[in-house]
């Protein structure tokens, strides 16, 4: 029995397809070719002057985890305006910067996307953030796991322990952790931190280790490489937030040495110090650089107005930017010698020069960077805004004349200091197709996902075209994930679990013996406690685990 | 397994205790027969509660047996007649609470834990000014100063021997670098002897007065003056050295634990704690550690926190999550005639048992219990970690282990019951 979805207007980047009319089939949760002429097609949707595409996919959003639990328990003020009353279909929750999980789950479906991506989780607290995600409904899901700050691994790196042995243990890393791949944070500074460094430049040694952050970026882009892991090293780089820290991000590319290097949310990473104010916008020599380097791709981390926490593995910056909290209350953890986090609740406000012209930053980023399969859309939720924003932000980046509006509302100076006016790009739907589904899977190696083609998982989002973008991209008409049906007029119809997905890199298990006398020794976990097996995912109830194949 | 047979007993290796909050993992635990001997590394706490029988029980209603499946129904009969029910206790592993959640959604009901006086004061520092906090391997490799106020953790039996005294750390910390003071009331500070023999320091102050010894603290540390000979008994030029001890330490620690607060002022207390480790840490690195998370309470919390975005204590009465930590509290709601119905859940001890109240009660809790009173369903449940697998949070609040089984029980699990409940609901 086939669904057919007849008569919309696709755009497919994977297969060149922009806005050209095509029927879609589905069969047992996939689009497949066009049925013979006596196949039976069970129900048709007629989508005439709808827009088809893939269902979207977030690539960098704190959903699941420690920092993200320590924010909605420290903030109940946060979800007060946005509580969710239970339906008969849904659970109850609430909304806004830090909202559960069961509310994240229906607001991306709501909002046509299918697969969220957790880009923090610690090892040592891997098992709490696939417990969040499974109860993180209607998406797909995955997590990269963050190492760079771990005392193993530092000790490896300063013992000069040869390449293959730390890419086994990276390749251990993800399979006890259960990740899709690898994030380093101010790579060794919340190690430094520890140590009570305050700040790290990217050749600035660890105090107690004797290796920088470039020797640790060097050594995972490496581990990455060699293990086969579709994404990149997803990079969050050293100086987060400083001003000037624009010449540790252009460093950080050549560091990378032609080798493939996610740097994620770099608006936070792309400022000067130019002006009365030393802040000025580097995303003029950052957007520069990422066009002439394509080993690189980046996601934005826009900044969007209003009340949201910043939550982050940083907590080297985490902890210097506590001053800036509002409302004055902040946290900052150690954690297990493997890593750390910090949460401070920010509002970003339009009239604030700092953040008018972050906010600038990021727009510029977006509109300078050429190449939209090396730029994916996101506000690093809740970082630089809630992900619920994400409709409003694709309006900023289609329409000029409504970006040009927003301009003239914010603090003058850092309009006047941002060439964003002059900046006359306007993104295209198919763009956009690109930006929020083809490219992250593609980057995240997800084969079947982020297209329509034939074998393709049949997740899929409808919209109508509505000059307005924001409205647009707010309520789609129907979300399809694995063929059903699952959001109808930007409401669910029916909940479903996604799936989880992971990696099975092969490496040397001959490492976990000297894991295990590490362990034994200095941790509070023995290894066999620390690892999750297929078990405990499942049982939770989302459904399954999905093996995607490494490279 | 064969009950009869004299098999060779199965032995398990890193076995999680989950009887206190600190959940040692390392237990060697042989199962001959169904009857649980500790091999290595259990403490009196866990000799105990894993070492006993398990004794015969039944599930009843208003004390006379019945079958699984008529309580499971008498359960729903309850709930479905209660517009305002309260779920208290909650000890359980992950997946209880998971189930619990779910049930007080549809049901309406008020979300509490059998810990939950000592809890919120932590979560009421935590939402008024935050906090700099560790976790038990940093305290372990790193802490050169550890300060313990107002407990002596001797209800966590093995935190010293896991994270104080502990043979080798990674930077080398010896057992002479590590200073222990205690401030508090009655004490016992004979794990804070080093195994050198070296005695650790003992402010002795009445529990009521620790907040204003750190707050005296805190007052030095800045540089401030004081001008007063003692302070809560203290003498001035004590509290002085402990200030410059707390300034020169590398990675100073902070070490309470809530239920040892049992004062009117808890929170400020705790907030005088934390508010002198952030300060410090302007300078040097301090950082707090709260010991809790007895009976699962850290684990109820942080699943209660995903599900609802609140921690404990909440109101799903109007079909969204309320959140009050004072109101919702299981003595308030029942003094206030607020519930109708009790659901109480317990299946890691019998030491704190249901209350007894005038409306119907639905007692889920370890075979063991002798309730006072003669509950109108009582459901004998499993154990997790020792009966089940699971999940339950370290106090940390970071670390979640996987519990396993080491024994076949009779008994369901919380789990599988309020499952039940919630499927035929």
């Amino acid at each position: 029995m086939y669904i057919k979805l007849a008569n919309g207007i696709v755009y497919d980047p994977v297969h060149g397809i922009n806005g050209e009319h095509r029927d879609i089939y589905i069969k047992d949760g996939h689009i497949t070719r066009k049925p013979s002429s006596n196949a039976k097609i069970g129900k048709t949707y007629d989508l005439k002057g709808k827009i088809i595409m893939a269902g979207a996919i977030d690539i960098h959003t704190h959903i699941g985890g420690g920092k993200v639990n320590i924010a909605r328990m420290m903030l109940p003020e946060d979800h007060a305006a946005d509580l969710v009353e239970k339906t008969d279909l849904t659970r109850s929750g609430c909304g806004n910067a830090a909202p559960s999980t069961m509310t994240a789950g229906y607001r991306y479906a709501e909002m046509g996307y299918t697969a969220c991506f957790e880009p923090a989780m610690l090892p040592a607290n891997a098992r709490q953030a696939h417990m969040e995600m499974a109860d993180t409904p209607m998406v797909d899901k995955g997590a990269y796991a963050m190492l760079g700050s771990d005392d193993f691994f530092l000790r490896m790196l300063a013992s000069k322990k040869d390449q293959a042995a730390i890419s086994d243990y990276v390749g251990w890393i993800i399979n006890a952790t259960q990740a899709l791949g690898i994030k380093v944070v101010n790579p060794g500074g919340i190690s430094a931190f520890k140590f009570n460094q305050r700040q790290l430049e990217l050749d600035e040694l660890n105090k107690h280790y004797g290796v920088s952050p470039r020797d640790i970026l060097k050594a995972l882009v490496r581990a990455v490489t060699e293990l086969g892991i579709p994404h990149p090293l997803h990079v969050h780089g050293c100086n987060l937030g400083v001003p000037g820290n624009l010449n540790t991000t252009l460093e950080t590319i050549r560091a990378a040495e032609g080798m493939r290097m996610h740097l994620t949310h770099i608006q936070f990473h792309s400022y000067g110090t130019e002006g009365d104010k030393n802040f000025s916008s580097g995303a003029a020599e950052i957007a520069e650089a990422v066009n002439k380097n394509s080993n690189i791709s980046i996601d934005v981390g826009q900044v969007l107005f209003g009340q949201t926490v910043t939550a982050s593995g940083d907590s080297m910056l985490q902890y210097a930017g506590h001053w800036h909290a509002h409302p004055k209350k902040w946290t900052i953890m150690d954690i297990e010698c493997d890593a750390g986090c910090g949460v401070v609740p920010f509002r970003y406000r339009d009239k604030n020069f700092v953040n008018a012209l972050q906010w600038a930053i990021g727009l510029e980023l977006f509109l300078l960077v050429d190449d939209p399969w090396r730029i994916f859309l996101t506000t690093d939720h809740p970082n630089g805004a809630p992900f619920t924003s994400y409709p409003h932000l694709i309006r900023l980046l289609m329409d000029r004349s409504f970006r040009n509006d927003m301009m003239s509302t914010i603090n003058k100076e850092a309009a006047a200091a941002s060439t964003l006016s002059s900046i006359d790009r306007e993104y295209s739907l198919y763009e956009i197709a690109i930006m929020t589904r083809a490219a992250p899977a593609r980057s995240l190696g997800l084969k079947n996902r982020g297209h329509l083609g034939s074998g393709a998982i049949a997740d899929i989002t409808v919209y109508s075209n509505n000059k307005d973008k924001e409205k647009m991209f707010s309520k789609p008409d129907y979300v399809f994930k694995g063929g059903e049906m699952v959001v109808r007029n930007g409401k669910i119809v029916k909940v479903i679990n996604g799936a989880t997905h992971t990696l099975r890199p092969e490496f040397d298990n001959g490492i976990e013996k000297t894991l295990k006398r590490y362990f034994d020794r200095y941790q509070t976990v023995s290894l066999g406690n620390f690892k999750i097996d297929d078990d405990e995912i499942v049982e939770h109830g989302n459904g399954k685990i999905i093996v995607q194949p490494c490279m | 397994m064969d009950k009869t047979s004299n098999t060779t007993p199965a032995i398990t290796r890193d076995v999680i205790c989950p009887f206190c909050g600190i959940l040692c993992d390392d237990l060697v635990i042989q199962n001959q027969d169904e009857r649980l001997t500790i091999l290595e590394n259990g403490c009196p706490k866990a000799v105990t509660s894993f070492e006993s029988d398990i004794p015969n029980n039944s599930p009843k209603i208003k004390g006379k047996n019945v079958t699984l499946d008529d309580a499971i129904d008498a359960v729903c009969h309850i709930l479905k007649k209660s517009h305002a029910p309260l779920f208290a206790g909650l000890g359980s592993d992950a997946g209880g609470i998971r189930q619990a959640m779910h049930l007080a959604e549809k049901t309406g009901a008020v979300l509490d834990h059998m810990h939950g006086n000592a809890l919120i004061r932590n979560t009421l520092v935590l939402q008024d000014l935050g906090w700099i906090t560790t976790t038990m391997s940093e305290i372990r490799n790193r802490a050169d100063l550890i300060i313990f106020a107002g407990t002596d953790a001797t209800n966590f039996p093995r935190f010293f021997e896991r994270v104080v005294w502990n043979k080798q750390s990674m930077f080398n910390l010896k057992h002479d670098d590590r200073q222990i003071v205690y401030i508090g009331d009655t004490l016992d500070t004979k794990a804070g002897i080093n195994p050198n023999g070296k005695r650790p320091t003992l402010l002795n102050c009445k529990t009521e007065h620790i907040g204003e010894i750190f707050s005296s603290l805190h007052a030095l540390v800045s540089g401030a003056s004081i001008d007063v000979t003692q302070i809560a008994g203290i003498k001035l030029s004590t509290l002085k050295k402990l200030a410059e001890q707390m300034k020169s330490a590398k990675y100073g620690v902070i070490v309470w634990s809530p239920a040892d607060l049992d004062i009117p002022h808890a929170e400020l207390t705790i907030q005088n704690f934390t508010e002198i480790a952030k300060f410090l840490t302007r300078f040097t690195r301090f950082a707090g550690f709260s010991l809790a998370g007895n009976d699962g309470a850290t684990t109820a919390n942080n699943v209660c926190a995903w599900q609802s975005g609140y921690p404990l204590r909440v109101n799903f009465n109007k079909g969204y999550p309320d959140y009050d930590a004072h109101r919702y509290s299981t003595s308030s709601v029942l003094k206030n005639n607020e519930v109708d119905a009790l659901l109480w859940i317990s299946s890691f001890s019998s030491n704190v048992n249901s209350p007894r109240a005038s409306i119907p009660t639905i007692v889920l809790a370890t075979p063991d219990t002798k309730l006072n009173f003669k509950a109108d369903v009582y459901i004998p449940v499993s154990t997790p970690g020792v009966d089940h697998t699971g999940q339950l949070f370290r106090t940390d609040s970071v670390v979640a282990l996987p519990l396993k089984q080491v024994r076949q029980s009779p008994y369901a699990s919380v789990n599988s019951i309020l499952k039940q409940v919630i499927e035929r609901m």
